[in-house]
């Protein structure tokens, strides 16, 4: 399957070649530009492939796809629902489109509606229902009558962790009670041990077809956690991660996980020579593990990458960043509710939540692209109300979608932007050899940046962010998508910067990175649900069941705590 | 039960969506209001510079007959330089040049002692000028004659009858002209907007994977929108008849199935646009350039389509705007004329056929 994409071929997927098991739920996993919407596409017969054969629940989808779309059930990444129509309308609407015969339409609404919780809105305009019940909404238009096989498209993304707990249980129950076969793309990792099988993608390719335990097989006994007193997680992290024979390292809560290369074997000895006290436990690999181990082992040896350096004048404690009693308002929709909250220098500050939660809206607050409608605001010493053009000088954004010039290459967008911030002359030549360098980009300097691969467009995108050496840098959903290694090589750039004097202010929905954080706040529906260090967060929803509670853990207490208390 | 659940649900949205209705009744209103009452085509108060070399009485009566018109603003030079000058500075639109010896050679019947000047930059405004003066020359002329008893030297006196628009109002011509070029914009936007639209949300791929055939699907949308579009056409009908006072002389029902099969080739056009283009913004703008503007230029509605280079004039076939202002201007101004109605929807009909095959073979329930 290939796309005529910028005057080029684009191969979507590559001679991959899958069959699914009736009655169950196989995840479609991989990073964006995988292959994976293109393959759920495919099988509803929405797109021709090539050259390959597709047959759907016996039926040759090229040459009757009528026949298959009239079969299957289906929910495309955006829900596929009408925003002006409400909740009882969509389902009213899917069930004409599915021929539903009246008389047993309302048993089936009100089941429905009764699963996903949506029963006292059935009068509600879709669009103005959360993210997480527009998700659900759409995953019950896609059964109202319950098909042999259900497609979904990345239901889960961006959608908050309670909400796609739900959808899981909600699958789940239709996989039990009708017998469906469900095909579920995702590119969040730990939603792969929630499958009975797991096909993984990468950039079209296949890497496997197998349960998701068979995946991290090969790696059982070469996984485990560290904790080192009186050395923070991310300094211990960005050594280990330099140690040869260590495949991977990553923070997850208040330790380091590694997965060891094939016949290394971790012991303080290879590991933290200097620190002999450091305990090293053994832990059960994850799917995650595996797909690096498979990456890893796919391009080679990749180690840390290059040390980006930059300097900023200041001291520790200076206050970057001041919040106060912050709002916005759009029209009588309040985005951020009056949040508070302050960024030291050199920290890395995060702001979790879920799609809609504010995020982005208080983002735009502090880089001065959006006026405050309300409270107190200071970036960098510098009121934004009324000196925004100079808070800006001293800022770096790194917008969502990556905002590049996709049909400049790499070295006229980094001449293009390094321009715009006034840098000239050898200064300017300078700044450029040092994103190149730093950013490992020497050998695409003359490709299109829209024809990049995605983690390169990333690392552009950082680069240009950094040109004109800002002291604070802010960074909105900036591993949305990416695969876990160049996910990885960001948060060991950010780290760089974060110890160099550089104020970093991130935004994710991916609750795991929160740890990479010195301190966050979670945000939901415009409010501050928590704040503080992400330690003392996760601790907040320990219980004796789960002694060592997740962040994703941690917000979903949070979260059900506010609702028993609404 | 699958297409009425289609109708049901546009029927909603055409009712949640407050912009499908103001293209279909606020729309016209503006348009109405600004052709029928802002751009005339008719002369009034053209300024017209007048040079009288040697005053006497037969001058002082033509100024005077030329002062009384409503059709000139007259303003006196004192010579021919410096109305020359105003002429090219575009204070002034045409000269009337008296010159000394104009009593006299007018009393001796030899040729016509005036001169007349006008700006031909505007070639329209400069015809219709040297119109006017001729005209009012030529009356004043004839009373001269009467009052003094002497034959008119004039030899043939051209008798003129207008016919259908007797006061050659421009607005009577102008509004039966406007409501086809209206029609065209409501039918082409309304379902340019619709269909590009869920392209733009999604929901077109999730409508995609369902019994839904693509035929029931136009169908389904194409009925609502026409019931608006026709609603839209009553209502800006009431509107060139009661509030612009243009007559309508044919039957209202050749109107109706007129405009009714004129709509369906607008949202046939509209539809096409909005495959092709599976985006909104770009089918608005598309649909503007392809259909308003043809329809604008090239469908005789202000421009003579006769009057056009050759090539052009077959370009207009292909404007189905072209037949619609036709049939309209005769069933406004004439009345039923068969011939004129049948061959002129005889050729929407065939253009409407074109469009539906297009139509077909361009949607396809792909995502390529």
């Amino acid at each position: 399957m290939s796309f005529v994409g910028g005057g080029r071929r684009v191969t979507a997927l590559d001679g991959v070649s899958v069959r699914l098991k009736p009655g169950a739920v196989t995840g479609l996993i991989g990073p964006d530009g995988a292959g994976k919407t293109t393959l759920m596409r495919l099988a509803a017969g929405l797109l021709a492939a090539d050259s390959g054969r597709i047959e759907v629940l016996g039926i040759d989808v090229a040459r009757e796809p009528q026949r298959v779309q009239s079969a299957i059930g289906y929910m495309p990444q955006r829900f596929g629902l009408y925003e002006d129509l409400s909740v009882g309308e969509n389902l009213e609407l899917y069930a004409d489109m599915q021929g539903v015969p009246r008389p047993m339409r309302a048993a089936r609404y009100q089941e429905l509606t009764r699963m996903t919780g949506l029963a006292p809105f059935t009068k509600r305009l879709a669009g103005r229902l959360s993210g997480g019940m527009k998700q659900k909404l759409g995953l019950a238009c896609a059964l109202v009558r319950p098909p042999r096989l259900l497609l979904l498209d990345e239901p889960t993304v961006g959608v908050d962790p309670v909400s796609r707990r739900e959808l899981w249980s909600i699958v789940y129950g239709q996989v039990k009670a009708a017998g469906m076969t469900v095909l579920l793309s995702t590119a969040y990792l730990d939603e792969a041990e929630r499958c009975a099988e797991v096909i993984l993608l990468h950039e079209g390719r296949l890497l496997g077809q197998e349960a998701p335990a068979e995946f991290s097989q090969p790696l059982v006994g070469r996984t485990f956690v560290l904790r080192l007193e009186g050395m923070s997680t991310r300094a211990l992290q960005s050594r280990l991660a330099r140690v040869p024979g260590v495949l991977d390292a990553l923070v997850t809560g208040d330790r380091v996980r590694i997965v060891a290369g094939e016949g290394f074997v971790p012991e303080t000895a290879t590991l933290l020579a200097d620190h002999p006290t450091a305990r090293i436990e053994s832990v059960a690999p994850r799917f995650e593990d595996a797909f690096v181990a498979r990456l890893k082992g796919q391009d080679g040896v990749h180690g840390a990458p290059p040390k980006v350096s930059m300097t900023i004048a200041g001291e520790v404690d200076d206050e970057v960043i001041r919040v106060r009693d912050l709002e916005r308002r759009f029209g009588d929709f309040r985005a951020v509710k009056g949040i508070s909250f302050s960024v030291k220098r050199g920290e890395i500050f995060g702001l979790l939540g879920a799609n809609g939660a504010g995020k982005t809206t208080t983002f735009r607050m502090l880089c001065g692209l959006l006026p405050a409608s309300r409270g107190e605001l200071a970036v960098a010493g510098h009121d934004l109300r009324r000196a925004g053009a100079r808070a800006r000088r001293s800022i770096g954004y790194m917008a969502q979608r990556f905002s590049l010039y996709g049909n400049l290459t790499v070295m006229q967008n980094l001449r293009f932007f390094s321009s715009a911030y006034g840098l000239r002359g050898r200064h300017r030549a300078e700044r450029i050899r040092w994103a190149l360098d730093g950013f490992e980009l020497d050998d695409y300097q003359d490709v299109n940046a829209g024809l990049l691969p995605l983690g390169y467009k990333q690392r552009l995108a950082f680069a240009v962010a950094l040109m004109h050496q800002p002291a604070i840098l802010f960074l909105d959903e900036p591993t949305s998508g990416v695969d876990p290694l160049a996910r990885r090589e960001f948060w060991a750039r950010t780290n760089a910067l974060a110890e160099a004097g550089v104020t970093v202010l991130v935004t994710t929905h991916f609750m795991e990175e929160a740890n990479y954080c010195d301190r966050l706040v979670i945000m939901a529906d415009g409010e501050v649900l928590a704040a503080g260090r992400p330690r003392e967060i996760r601790q907040r929803a320990r219980t004796q069941d789960s002694p060592d509670p997740s962040m994703e853990d941690a917000f979903i207490a949070l979260v059900q705590g506010r609702e028993v208390a609404a | 039960m699958r297409m009425l659940g289609m109708i049901r649900k546009e029927s909603l949205q055409i009712l949640r969506d407050p912009s499908s209705i103001a293209i279909a009744f606020v729309l016209p209103v503006v348009l109405l209001f600004l052709f029928g009452y802002g751009v005339s085509l008719d002369a009034r108060s053209i300024p017209l510079g007048m040079v009288i070399e040697q005053p006497d009485a037969a001058t002082n009566s033509l100024a005077g007959a030329f002062e009384r018109s409503e059709y000139f603003a007259p303003r006196a030079y004192p010579s021919i330089q410096q109305a020359q000058q105003a002429l090219a500075e575009r204070r002034i639109d045409g000269i009337l040049w008296l010159r000394n010896d104009f009593s006299k050679r007018l009393l001796s019947g030899r040729e016509a002692p005036i001169a007349v000047r006008v700006n031909g930059v505007d070639s329209n405004q400069a015809q219709a000028t040297k119109g006017y003066i001729e005209g009012a020359w030529l009356a004043w002329l004839n009373q001269y004659a009467a009052a003094r008893g002497h034959p008119l030297p004039a030899p043939v006196v051209l008798e003129q009858r207008v016919w259908f628009n007797a006061a050659l109002k421009s607005r009577d011509f102008l509004v039966p002209g406007l409501v086809a070029i209206i029609m065209t914009l409501i039918g082409s936007m309304l379902t340019a907007m619709v269909v590009a639209r869920e392209w733009d949300r999604g929901t077109m791929e999730a409508m995609m994977v369902t019994p839904l055939r693509i035929r029931e699907m136009m169908v389904g949308k194409l009925i609502p929108y026409f019931v608006l579009g026709m609603g839209g056409m009553a209502f800006t009908v009431a509107l060139a008849v009661w509030q612009f006072d243009v007559p309508l002389r044919g039957s209202p029902w050749a109107l109706f199935v007129a405009s009714a099969l004129f709509m369906l080739v607008s949202l046939a056009v509209g539809m096409l646009i909005s495959i092709v283009s599976k985006n909104q913004f770009v089918a608005g703008q598309i649909a503007i350039v392809v259909t308003f503007l043809p329809a604008f230029i090239l469908s005789g509605f202000i421009f003579d389509i006769h009057s056009m280079p050759e090539p052009i004039q077959i370009i207009t076939h292909v404007v189905p705007a072209r037949y619609f202002v036709a049939i309209l201007q005769t069933l406004f101004l004439a009345g039923d004329v068969w011939p004129v109605f049948w061959t002129n929807m005889a050729a929407m009909s065939v253009l409407l056929l074109i469009f539906i095959i297009l139509v077909r073979r361009k949607a396809h329930k792909r995502l390529e």
